[in-house]
């Protein structure tokens, strides 16, 4: 395949996010101007003006109207998908780190780091059908877990919210009452931070990507581990095919190791795993840093990825992918 | 999508603002754009071309006109739903409003990327772990281990030989270059060819350094000197030169490693001394490849 190369970011790549029709692709990067690309041909749509800082995540709504960011300006925004006009901008006292949107695109919710005095936090804010009606209250505020929370994602029915982070645990809260459910054991779990989190497409699944050079694939109700993926180097993103039983891994060395090794010890590659096997099907090179976001079209004939070098790349796969036989 | 870009700087023509080349700055190329036709959009046809002609300014003051032409393929597959069509038809908004033709900030890669697969497709996982490239070479050497001098079979290679000093050193074991560069460039048929197998760890390497140090303190003895070789002198030369005084038990022509050209000089082990004299005695003045030869004694090393 010959990949289509997205070169509008200026610095690197933070997070990919298709949305439901897989047509348009969203990329937010550490330049702080989120993008829309069109997801066929790789053609820039339009861009998001107005953030000042690293955009770490975002979400679009089902009918893809409304797109959430958060960024580490301490602001998470509400903007227009088709003009790119900010609607509405959520203030937080440290910076944003993952937004999600509820089943139904009632509510988001938003984590922030730990900042100053402040802890990290999970918070719950209503999105009205309105945006004059926009409310900056949050139905609900959790704190607890150390360290940053690296994603956080809604689960099953809105009844719970799944968190991942610096801490390494994996936590199913309660979106109601805010108490934990579940916590990952530390045993069977990752030994370092996690840096990615990504359901499957159905949301019966998910995997998480972590700094101890592994992904693991866990149910989304029990919380327990399905499956290990193993690699060489510390993973930052992680995702699911929603066609295929394949996951995809990206990661690499860290961006300060970099400079110390060759870019062929780097391993900058995106790897495919075999869902229930965990057996290596192949790897996609391309990118000259680590790779920071992958996502997969909901049609699952193409994946992107985006890396430390500022590049998204947009794979179409070959017919021979899709005949794969392990 | 093939892209292609022709430049070609027009002829300042007469307008009737009367600007001169000379007033254009190059910081405010932008300020005179007014100055420039508008770009021009034809297509796409029927087969998806679309050429695009803009005009600017380049840092020379010189206008320029670039056509950019590019063709829009249709990809398989391509099943969008009434909403997706509805927003591809949505106008550019923020930074994209304002997209130069030639900026590209979308290219497809030159390069085809492939899924590399780990292994070959439809191998078994326990194949693909490469093996011991030692233990292959030793698993195959108990087939092929053959010493020259002993004739025994699968006990020790040829350099290894507990009789290896007794043999007499004879002509037909020499060989053109050092011997263990021999060894080393023919591997066991059973070593997996491609991988990369450090000098050491060759086959015959640890024999060669083994029989180095001795040899050379036995060399030492009878060993002569020759010097002012021409450039073309290698090593069979030599020794079809020196063989009539006597059997001779190494010969040695001193190569630069990094240009491989002679440096001009080389050494030849006698087995007796009184042939090593003879050859010192009838050589040395030789005129040989028009150039004359300097044969002597070679002095041992200081160490």
């Amino acid at each position: 395949m010959r990949p289509i190369l997205m070169k509008g970011h200026e610095r690197p790549l933070t997070f990919l996010k298709y949305n439901r029709e897989g047509d348009l692709l969203f990329s937010c990067a550490k330049d702080s101007t989120p993008t829309v690309w069109f997801a066929d041909n790789g053609e820039r749509l339009g861009t998001y003006k107005g953030h000042n800082g690293a955009v770490w995540c975002c979400d679009i709504s089902r009918d893809s109207t409304l797109l959430i960011t958060g960024c580490a300006d301490q602001t998470a925004k509400l903007w227009d998908v088709q003009t790119g006009t900010q609607l509405y901008s959520f203030n937080f006292d440290s910076p944003v780190r993952a937004v999600d949107f509820s089943v139904g695109d009632k509510f988001a919710v938003i984590t922030t780091d730990p900042f100053m005095e402040h802890s990290s936090s999970i918070q719950v804010k209503t999105i009205a059908e309105d945006v004059s009606e926009q409310t900056s209250e949050s139905v609900l505020t959790i704190r607890g877990p150390q360290g940053r929370i690296n994603r956080a994602v809604w689960g099953p029915l809105n009844q719970t919210i799944i968190s991942a982070g610096e801490d390494a645990v994996i936590r199913i809260w309660d979106s109601e009452t805010g108490k934990v459910l579940k916590e990952s054991d530390k045993e069977i779990g990752h030994a370092k931070p996690i840096t990615s989190l990504s359901k499957s497409a159905d949301g019966s699944h998910f995997i998480t990507g972590s700094s101890d050079k592994s992904a693991r694939l866990w149910d989304i109700r029990t919380l327990t581990l399905l499956k290990t993926y193993v690699t060489e180097r510390p993973v930052n993103a992680c995702a699911i095919s929603p066609l295929l039983d394949h996951v995809v891994i990206g990661g690499g060395q860290e961006a300060t190791h970099v400079t110390m090794t060759s870019h062929r010890a780097g391993k900058f590659e995106a790897k495919f795993f075999h869902k229930i096997l965990q057996e290596e099907i192949g790897g996609v090179k391309g990118h000259f840093g680590p790779i920071n976001a992958l996502a997969f079209n909901p049609d699952g004939r193409s994946f992107s990825s985006g890396g430390e070098d500022g590049y998204v790349r947009l794979h179409h796969f070959d017919p021979d992918y899709f005949s794969i036989k392990m | 999508m093939a892209v292609v870009d022709g430049r070609q700087p027009l002829q300042q023509q007469n307008h009737p603002n009367k600007i001169r080349w000379g007033e254009l700055e190059e910081d405010d190329a932008d300020y005179y754009a007014y100055l420039l036709p508008p770009p021009v959009v034809i297509g796409p046809d029927e087969n998806g071309v679309k050429k695009v002609i803009e005009y600017k300014f380049n840092d020379d003051g010189e206008k320029v006109k670039v056509t950019t032409t590019s063709r829009t393929r249709k990809l398989a597959r391509a099943r969008l739903s009434k909403k997706a069509l509805e927003r591809r038809k949505w106008p550019k908004f923020g930074d994209a409003v304002h997209e130069e033709v030639g900026n590209r900030l979308t290219m497809i890669s030159t390069e085809e990327i492939i899924l590399e697969r780990p292994r070959a497709p439809g191998s078994k996982a326990e194949e693909a772990t490469a093996p011991d490239a030692l233990a292959t070479v030793a698993k195959a050497g108990a087939v092929l281990m053959v010493c020259r001098i002993c004739h025994k079979k699968g006990d020790h290679w040829t350099a290894q030989c507990p009789y290896k000093d007794l043999a007499a050193a004879t002509a037909d074991t020499f060989v053109d270059g050092p011997p263990s560069s021999e060894s080393a460039a023919a591997p066991a048929p059973g070593a997996r060819s491609g991988t990369y197998v450090p000098p050491g760890m060759r086959a015959g390497a640890t024999s060669a350094g083994e029989r180095s140090l001795p040899d050379r303190r036995r060399n030492d003895e009878n060993s002569v000197r020759v010097t002012n070789l021409s450039e073309d002198t290698r090593e069979p030369d030599l020794l079809e030169l020196f063989r009539t005084f006597g059997p001779i038990s190494r010969v040695y022509v001193a190569v630069d490693q990094k240009t491989g050209v002679s440096r001009g000089f080389g050494f030849v082990n006698f087995v007796s001394r009184g042939d090593a004299e003879r050859a010192i005695n009838k050589l040395n003045g030789y005129g040989y490849d028009n150039l004359i030869l300097r044969v002597e004694w070679a002095t041992p090393r200081a160490n």
